[in-house]
C-alpha cells in the first residue's frame, strides 16, 4: 500500500502562497490598470483635469453610484442581481421630501429614506426566498412598482427640500472634502470589513460560490438572502439622501438607469456575474473609471451620446481584459 | 483472452469483439484486460460490482474515452472509436442511465437531435414526425405522440424515445446502462418487450444491470467483470446458477487496508435514533440507531434509497413521516441548519457540487461550518481561524499542506479530507458519510478509512453509505441492507460476508 498520494504533488501550476493571498484580498489589477491609463489620458488632454478641485468634483459625483455599487457587489457575489436600486433612489427621495416628513426635520427625512430602502429590500428578499422568484424578475417588478409609487406619491412633480441642515449634506465640506465623499468612503470601508472580515461576508461568498454546499454546511440561506437585499436597499437609500440633498429636491424621475451603472461598475471591477467571487475595491475602481471618463468628456465639451458609446466600449474592454487574466492564472 | 464460448453462428465473425481492453486513469487501472463478444440478435448482459469497470467500458465503446491498449473489432475488422460521433457512425448507440434527452423539446425533436432532416438549413418537420411515428410503431409504442413535449412523459416513455432515437440512427449495437433502475415493475416488462423486438430484428444489445433476475429474463449470455477484468465471458444467461455469478463478482483481491475495529463499550450511549422514517417514493418505515463510537454502514444499490435516507436524516429533504433523535432529543427535520446546530455533519455524495467552494482556499473550505466561533467584536479572527485550519491540515495529512491553496488544485482524496475536516473542526456528534471514497485513489482511500475509524474512536457516531460492499464490510461495525427503500437486514459487519450481502441486495428486485 502506498502511503504517498501521487496526485497531490502533481497539481497544476503550483502557485506560491503569497500570490494566492494577493489575489484573494487585494484589488484586482485589471481595473487599476484601466483607470491608470484613463487618468494619464485625462491629464494629457486637459490641464484642469489633475487639479485638486476637479478631483473633488469627480469623487463627489462618483459617490452616489459608488455607494449603490457597494450593496450591488454583495448581491452579485451572492449570485443574485438587484435591478430595483435606481427606482429605490427615486422612491426614497420622494418619501423623504413629502410635506409631513419634512416637518419632522432632517432626522425624520433621513430615517424615512432609510426605512423605505430597507423595507423595499425586505420585500425583494421575501419575494425571492419565499416566493421562489428569481432575483432578476423579483427586482424588475420592484423597479416598476417603486417608480410607480414614487410618481403616485409625488404627483409627478419635484418636491423641494426646505430643510437647510438636510440640504447641507449634499454640499457641506469636512476638512476641505465634501460630505458625500466622506460618506462614500465610510460605506466602502464598512462594506470591505463586512465582506472580508465577518461571517456575513464569508457566507455571502459561499452562497454565490456553491449554494448547495452552503446550505449543507448549515448556513441559513433564506435569512441571509433577505438581509442581502435589505443591504442593497439601504445603500440605495443612503445614495438617495445625498443626491436629494445636493439637488435640494426629491423627484420620481431621479436615479434613472442607476442600476445599470452600478452593475457595470461591479462587473468591470472584477466581480463575477455568476457569483462566488468579487471585491469591494474592484467595484470602487469600476465606478471611478466611469466617473473619470465622463469628467474628461465634460472637460472637452463632448456630448453625452459620445460618452455613452465610449462607456459601452469600456465595459467590453474591461471584461475581456479580465478574462485574459483569468485564463493566464 | 478470457474464457469464452462461441457466438451463436460460428461461421460469421461476431458483431462486436472486445480484446484486451486497458484504460488507465491517474492512480488507477479502470480497465485491466476486458474481453467479450457480442453477436447480432443477442442480448448480452454485463455484470459487475461498482468499480468493476462497467462505466469505463461503456465510455470506451461510446467513444467518450480512448483505450490505452486493446482492440475493438466490428464484423471482424478492427475499428477505432475516437469520438461519440464516430461511435454513432459505426452504429453503436449508448443509452445512459441518466437519459440524455431534452425535457423542453418535443418527442420528434429529441429523436432527431443532432441529425435533423433539413433542406437548405430549414428543418423538415413533417418528415421527422413521420419517421418518429414509424420508429415508435416499431417499438410498439404508438401511444407516444411525436409532438408531445418530453417533460410530459414518464421515465419509461422517455426511455422508449431514447430507443427510437437509437433506431433513427440506424443502430446495430445498443448499449443500455442499468435501464431498469428508474422504472416501475410494469414499465420494466414493457422495456423487455421492446428489447425482445430489437433482438428479433437482428440488433445486438449490451445490457448492464445489477439484478440477477433481469439477466435471467432478458439475457442470452453474460459476461462478468471484476476489478477491470473479464472474469468470465459468454456464460449462458438462463442456466448459470446465482451462486456462481455472485461468486465471480465478489472476492476482490485488492488489499484495501481497513483499520482494525475499535471496541465499543457495552454502555456506549445511543447518539442517533431514526424511527419510522418515510418519504413517499424513496424509502418506507426506516428505523435504526447508531451508538457513540460506532460506524454503521448502509449497503444498497443505486436507487435503493440509501442516500435519500441520509439526506432526510440531515434535513436536506423533508421526510413525510418518522422521527430522528440526537442524543435523546428530537431533531427538527427538513433544515440542515438545524441539523448542524444539533450536532450532525454531512460529507455529501457529490463532493464538488454539494460540499466544496471550488474557488476558495483550503482554509476557507475547512472553516465554513464553524465561522461563528472565530468572531470577536463582530470580526473574524483570522489568526485563530488559520491556526485551526493548519491543525486540521496536519492531523488529516492534507497534501500539499498549504491552507491558502485553492481547493480545486487538490486531488480528490485530499479534497475529501478537507470535507471531513470541516466537521472535525466544528465537532459533531454524528457524521454522515455518503460515498466517502468516490473518485479517490487507492492510497488516499486507506488514509480516509483510518481517519474515519479514528473519528469513531473519539466517540463520534458514524453513518456510512457506500455502493462498494467490501468498503461497508471492512469499515463498518454494523451493516444495514437497504432494498427498495426498506431496511431488510441488520448484521454485524465482522460476521457478514460479501456474497451474502450481495445476494440480499440483488434478489427480489423490481421484477
Amino acid at each position: 500500500m502506498r502511503t504517498v498520494d501521487p496526485t497531490a504533488t502533481e497539481t497544476r501550476t503550483p502557485r506560491a502562497p503569497s500570490e494566492t493571498v494577493s489575489r484573494l484580498s487585494l484589488v484586482p489589477k485589471g481595473p487599476v490598470l484601466v483607470l491608470a491609463v484613463i487618468v494619464v489620458a485625462g491629464a494629457l488632454v486637459s490641464p484642469y483635469f489633475a487639479t485638486w478641485s476637479n478631483v473633488l468634483t469627480m469623487l463627489t459625483s462618483a459617490s452616489v453610484i459608488g455607494i449603490i455599487s457597494v450593496g450591488m457587489t454583495f448581491v452579485i457575489i451572492s449570485g443574485g442581481i438587484d435591478l430595483s436600486v435606481g427606482a429605490l433612489v427615486a422612491l426614497t427621495a420622494v418619501m423623504a421630501t413629502t410635506a409631513p416628513v419634512q416637518e419632522g426635520g432632517w432626522v425624520a427625512m433621513i430615517a424615512v429614506a432609510l426605512a423605505f430602502g430597507l423595507g423595499a429590500g425586505l420585500v425583494n428578499g421575501l419575494v425571492i426566498t419565499h416566493g421562489r422568484i428569481v432575483p432578476f424578475i423579483a427586482t424588475l417588478a420592484m423597479l416598476v412598482s417603486a417608480r410607480g409609487l414614487a410618481e403616485f406619491i409625488s404627483g409627478g412633480t419635484p418636491q423641494t427640500s426646505l430643510d437647510e441642515t438636510f440640504n447641507a449634506l449634499g454640499s457641506a465640506k469636512l476638512v476641505g472634502i465634501p460630505l458625500p465623499v466622506w460618506v462614500f468612503a465610510a460605506v466602502v470601508a464598512v462594506g470591505w470589513l463586512l465582506l472580508n472580515r465577518t461571517t456575513f461576508g464569508r457566507h455571502t461568498l459561499a452562497l454565490g460560490g456553491n449554494l448547495e454546499a452552503a446550505r449543507l454546511a448549515g448556513i441559513r440561506i433564506r435569512r441571509h438572502l433577505v438581509i442581502l437585499y435589505m443591504l442593497s436597499g439601504l445603500t440605495a437609500a443612503i445614495a438617495s439622501v445625498l443626491l436629494t440633498a445636493r439637488l435640494t429636491s426629491g423627484s420620481n424621475a431621479v436615479g434613472n438607469l442607476y442600476e445599470l451603472d452600478a452593475i457595470a461598475a461591479v462587473i468591470i471591477g472584477g466581480t463575477r456575474l455568476a457569483g462566488g467571487r468579487g471585491t469591494i475595491a474592484g467595484s470602487v475602481f469600476g465606478v471611478l473609471i466611469f466617473t473619470v471618463i465622463t469628467n474628461i468628456f465634460v472637460l472637452k465639451n463632448l456630448e453625452t451620446d459620445v460618452q455613452n458609446i465610449a462607456k459601452g466600449a469600456i465595459i467590453v474592454a474591461a471584461v475581456l481584459l479580465q478574462r485574459r487574466r483569468a485564463a493566464d492564472t | 483472452m478470457g474464457p469464452s464460448s462461441d457466438p451463436p453462428d460460428p461461421d460469421k465473425p461476431p458483431l462486436l469483439a472486445v480484446r484486451g481492453l486497458v484504460k488507465h486513469f491517474t492512480g488507477a487501472r479502470a480497465l485491466d484486460g476486458v474481453d467479450f463478444e457480442v453477436a447480432a440478435g443477442e442480448v448480452h448482459c454485463l455484470l459487475g460490482q461498482n468499480g468493476a469497470g462497467k462505466s469505463t467500458l461503456i465510455k470506451v465503446l461510446a467513444g467518450a474515452h480512448e483505450p490505452d491498449a486493446g482492440a475493438l473489432l466490428l464484423d471482424g475488422r478492427p475499428v477505432r472509436v475516437p469520438s461519440p460521433h464516430a461511435a454513432l457512425e459505426l452504429g453503436i448507440v449508448t443509452i445512459y442511465q441518466e437519459l440524455d434527452v431534452v425535457p423542453g423539446l418535443r418527442v420528434y425533436e429529441n429523436v432527431f437531435l443532432g441529425h435533423e432532416h433539413a433542406r437548405a438549413g430549414w428543418t423538415r418537420r413533417r418528415r421527422m414526425r413521420a419517421a418518429t411515428a414509424d420508429a415508435l410503431r416499431r417499438l410498439g409504442h404508438e401511444e407516444i405522440r411525436p409532438d408531445t413535449e418530453l417533460a410530459h412523459l414518464s421515465p419509461a416513455s422517455r426511455q422508449v424515445v431514447s430507443l427510437a432515437r437509437a433506431l433513427s440512427r440506424d443502430a446495430r449495437l445498443i448499449i443500455m446502462d442499468e435501464p431498469s433502475a428508474a422504472l416501475a415493475g410494469h414499465e420494466v416488462d414493457n422495456l423487455f418487450r421492446v428489447i425482445d423486438d430489437l433482438r428479433s430484428a437482428g440488433l445486438a444489445v449490451v445490457y448492464i444491470t445489477h439484478r440477477l433476475a433481469e439477466v435471467r429474463q432478458i439475457g442470452d449470455r453474460v459476461t462478468v467483470l471484476k476489478d477491470g477484468r473479464t472474469v468470465a465471458s459468454g456464460l449462458e444467461a438462463r442456466t448459470t446458477p446465482d451462486d456462481e455469478l455472485v461468486r465471480l463478482m465478489t472476492g476482490r483481491k485488492v488489499g484495501d487496508a481497513f483499520p482494525p475495529r475499535g471496541v465499543i463499550p457495552d454502555d456506549a450511549p445511543e447518539v442517533l435514533r431514526v424511527e419510522g422514517l418515510t418519504r413517499a417514493g424513496e424509502f418506507t418505515d426506516v428505523s435504526f440507531s447508531v451508538r457513540a463510537g460506532e460506524i454503521v454502514g448502509l449497503a444498497g444499490l443505486v436507487g435503493s434509497g440509501r442516500s435519500e435516507i441520509l439526506g432526510a436524516v440531515y434535513g436536506a429533504t423533508r421526510p413525510d413521516a418518522g422521527e430522528v433523535t440526537l442524543d435523546g432529543r428530537p431533531l427538527g427535520l427538513g433544515d440542515p441548519a438545524v441539523a448542524v446546530r444539533s450536532g450532525l455533519g454531512l460529507a455529501p455524495e457529490e463532493r464538488k457540487s454539494q460540499a466544496l467552494l471550488l474557488d476558495e482556499a483550503v482554509y476557507r473550505n475547512l472553516s465554513l461550518a464553524s465561522l461563528r466561533r472565530y468572531v470577536s467584536a463582530g470580526l473574524i479572527d483570522r489568526d485563530r481561524e488559520m491556526a485551526d485550519a493548519r491543525a486540521a491540515i496536519g492531523s488529516l495529512d492534507v497534501r500539499p499542506a498549504e491552507p491558502l491553496r485553492e481547493i480545486r488544485q487538490l486531488s480528490g482524496g485530499n479534497q475529501q479530507k478537507v470535507v471531513v475536516g470541516r466537521w472535525l473542526i466544528r465537532g459533531c456528534r454524528v457524521l454522515l458519510l455518503d460515498e466517502p471514497t468516490r473518485g479517490v485513489d487507492v492510497g488516499a482511500r486507506a488514509e480516509l478509512y483510518a481517519l474515519i475509524r479514528r473519528l469513531a474512536g473519539t466517540g463520534v457516531g458514524i453513518l456510512l453509505v457506500s455502493s462498494e460492499i467490501p468498503e461497508v464490510l471492512g469499515l463498518a461495525d454494523r451493516v444495514l441492507v437497504v432494498r427498495q427503500g426498506r431496511v431488510i437486514a441488520d448484521r454485524a459487519a465482522e460476521s457478514a460476508d460479501e456474497e451474502q450481502i450481495l445476494s440480499l441486495l440483488m434478489k427480489g428486485s423490481a421484477l
